[in-house]
């Protein structure tokens, strides 16, 4: 017998191809996971939220207080969905998660501004989660000042905390408008191919052990490599249809730009893709039927979401963290798509990302092919 | 070339604590039906699935169509024929599929030809495109027996191929299974029907991984040396009394005679003779069975 034979890988993929074919649901799948995920995320995540509810509790009615009342209204960032009376009741409102923020306008606080006394405006949050928050806060101090500053005129000029004083400008590079579809589009390749490529070759190899017929492919003078190559292939053609669907609807419907150079972004994706396929071959080298196929995924799936940069900023995780989320695939890959369609990232920037996809591989393809054995003992 | 198709020595098999196959020996010669009989889990599978380089054997060796069991797994896969046990073919591949890809993986250049030629045989031909897992259980049966045979091998190993099939069907498969061993095929076959195991030429029969007797099936019945007689008319309470008589092994009804066994002939019949007396009742000596003489092994072969 022959160490390969392309005549026999050529068969184990012609089987594949019909049997994937076949399978009508996991095929819906996978076309149809891209987009809905792209379509629920895309919309949905968002961690720039505005129209937060807020409350006011102003003690007095003044020009100042109207015209910072508008202010932040226009600001899209709060939306004042209360006046209550009193303090108290504001923070009722607060513990009862009606609103986010509530903002007490202090009595005479257009006295003691005039007098220039600096009158405390105080804000209370609700911080429990502090991403939501955190952008609105921002933007309200600048808002505050800007607002009365403009009321602050004339013989009152002088109150005026010197603009020219500190000039701070905040710069929000490639993605100027803070937009988080920016973010997650093009994370969301990364973790889609994730899920898919590495639960279809987990199931793909377990599901021929459960039914039994793996015996029956073992007992025909094939080679490890076919079986492994056979089964892999049509899941890199099934990856790169989702990565056209995927980057398809980020430009059309997220307008998520393509600045750098598409065909190094699905060299890079070749890689990723292979990675994720290893991955899926080793579980099912593992897995002794399709469910624990299925487990083994959500076993890699969840932290490669939650520690790779995709559903939490990666420099905020502590050190250890930061090492694991380095071990991941999804870690670089999600730099690489980032860098290149948001960065115009070239070769040697994505370099430092693609090594460790690459050696990644080498391991786990190392792992695999050492358990991947051609018996059943 | 030897004369035996399968001649392996003290093959050995254990999965975790469990030996599984104990030491076995087994010939068989080239054109022969060779049975393979033996209680569940008494290690048969595991011994077929060593023969064709499924499973890697502990110890033992020997060869199989003259290629070393252990060195040669290879080349013995694309000369035997394997059906398994269960049904292992593709159900969400039609049968022309199965066929086709059968025919493709051993290499077969006019794969097209052959498979159109099984087809023909098998009379699929009007139902290539039919899904295998619609099929009845008897023509999945004989979808694998024509996928296995697809690349003309010279051993079948057959892992209880007629579980679960119609009498009409497996007298047909049988029938087959003579005309293929007429033509010089190997044949190893294991089965738990009694009728089968009469249609082998030699038997085997192994129990807890162990070789308990081999031969043709008289020289088995003989080896046992089983003596039954008939009881006419006993009633079927009958049966506690009489197991219990000195020298009965086994007490076993079928229809309204009782077939009573054991290997010490003359107390059998001492206790057969009182008690038919006593009760009035016509008794004879019968041939034992074969399934008679394998579940007086299975009770003497008990580790």
């Amino acid at each position: 017998m022959n160490p390969f034979s392309w005549r026999r890988l050529l068969a184990v993929l012609a089987k594949e191809f019909i049997q994937m074919r076949r399978d009508r649901l996991t095929f819906a799948m996978m076309v149809g996971i891209p987009i809905m995920q792209l379509c629920l995320f895309g919309y949905a995540i968002n961690t720039d939220p505005k129209h937060l509810p807020t409350a006011i509790v102003a003690a007095e009615s003044s020009e100042f207080t109207r015209r910072l009342i508008s202010a932040m209204t226009l600001s899209d960032y709060f939306d004042i969905v209360a006046t209550p009376a009193s303090i108290d009741h504001g923070r009722e409102l607060i513990a009862r998660g009606d609103v986010q923020f509530l903002l007490r306008i202090p009595p005479d606080f257009a006295r003691d501004l005039v007098r220039g006394e600096r009158p405390a405006l105080l804000v209370e949050i609700d911080a429990t989660d502090p991403v939501a928050s955190g952008n609105a806060m921002a933007a309200l101090g600048p808002l505050v000042e800007q607002s009365l500053a403009s009321e602050i005129k004339g013989p009152l000029a002088h109150l005026n905390p010197k603009p020219g004083s500190i000039d701070l400008r905040i710069q929000r590079r490639y993605n100027p408008e803070g937009l988080t579809a920016y973010n997650i589009v093009p994370g969301l390749m990364g973790v889609i191919l994730t899920m898919t490529l590495i639960m279809m070759t987990g199931l793909a190899i377990a599901r021929e052990r459960e039914r039994g017929t793996f015996e029956n492919l073992l007992a025909m003078p094939v080679r490890p490599l076919e079986i492994m190559l056979g089964k892999l292939v049509p899941y890199i053609l099934v990856a790169y249809v989702q990565v056209g669907v995927i980057l398809v609807a980020a430009h059309l419907l997220f307008a998520v730009p393509i600045l750098g150079s598409l065909w190094l972004l699905l060299g890079c994706t070749l890689a990723f893709i292979v990675a994720n396929l290893s991955v899926g071959l080793l579980f099912s080298t593992l897995a002794k039927n399709q469910m624990q196929a299925m487990q083994m995924t959500f076993f890699f799936f969840l932290p490669s979401m939650l520690l790779s940069g995709f559903m939490f900023p990666f420099r905020g995780m502590p050190g250890w963290a930061q090492a694991i989320g380095e071990l991941l695939p999804l870690t670089h890959f999600l730099r690489i798509v980032r860098g290149i369609l948001l960065k115009v990232n070239g070769p040697a920037d994505v370099w430092p990302n693609l090594w460790p996809l690459l050696a990644f591989t080498l391991v786990v393809v190392a792992f695999g092919a050492k358990r991947f054995r051609k018996t059943l003992d | 070339m030897t004369a035996y198709a399968i001649d392996v020595r003290g093959l050995s098999k254990s999965f975790g604590d469990k030996k599984v196959v104990d030491g076995l020996d087994l010939r068989v010669e080239r054109g022969a039906i060779y049975g393979f009989l033996g209680p569940n889990g008494s290690g048969k599978t595991t011994t077929i699935r060593m023969l064709c380089g499924l499973l890697t054997a502990d110890a033992g060796e020997g060869t199989c169509l003259g290629l070393d069991v252990r060195r040669d797994s290879n080349v013995i896969k694309s000369q035997v024929g394997y059906m398994t046990q269960k049904f292992t073919w593709w159900e969400d591949l039609t049968i022309e599929e199965n066929l086709r890809f059968a025919a493709r993986m051993h290499g077969l250049a006019n794969a097209r030809s052959v498979v159109d030629a099984a087809l023909e045989r098998l009379g699929l031909a009007q139902r290539r495109r039919q899904l295998a897992g619609e099929l009845s259980g008897g023509w999945k049966q004989r979808l694998a027996l024509a996928a296995c045979l697809l690349h003309q091998p010279r051993l079948l190993l057959l892992d209880e191929p007629t579980a679960g099939v119609d009498p009409k069907a497996r007298r047909e498969f049988w029938a087959e299974i003579h005309a293929l061993a007429r033509e010089g095929l190997t044949v190893l076959v294991s089965t738990h029907y009694m009728d089968e195991a009469e249609r082998c030429h030699r038997l085997a029969y192994i129990a807890f991984g162990k070789l308990l007797a081999e031969g043709t099936p008289q020289q088995i019945l003989d080896q046992v040396g089983l003596c039954t007689f008939a009881i006419d008319g006993a009633p079927a309470v009958a049966v506690d009394e009489i197991s219990r008589l000195p020298g009965v092994e086994q007490v076993v009804p079928f229809g309204l005679r009782l077939h009573v066994s054991g290997v010490d002939a003359a107390t059998l019949s001492t206790s057969v003779a009182g008690y038919t007396h006593r009760h009035q009742l016509s008794w004879q000596p019968v041939d034992s069975s074969l399934e008679d003489a394998f579940i007086a092994l299975m009770r003497g072969g008990k580790p």
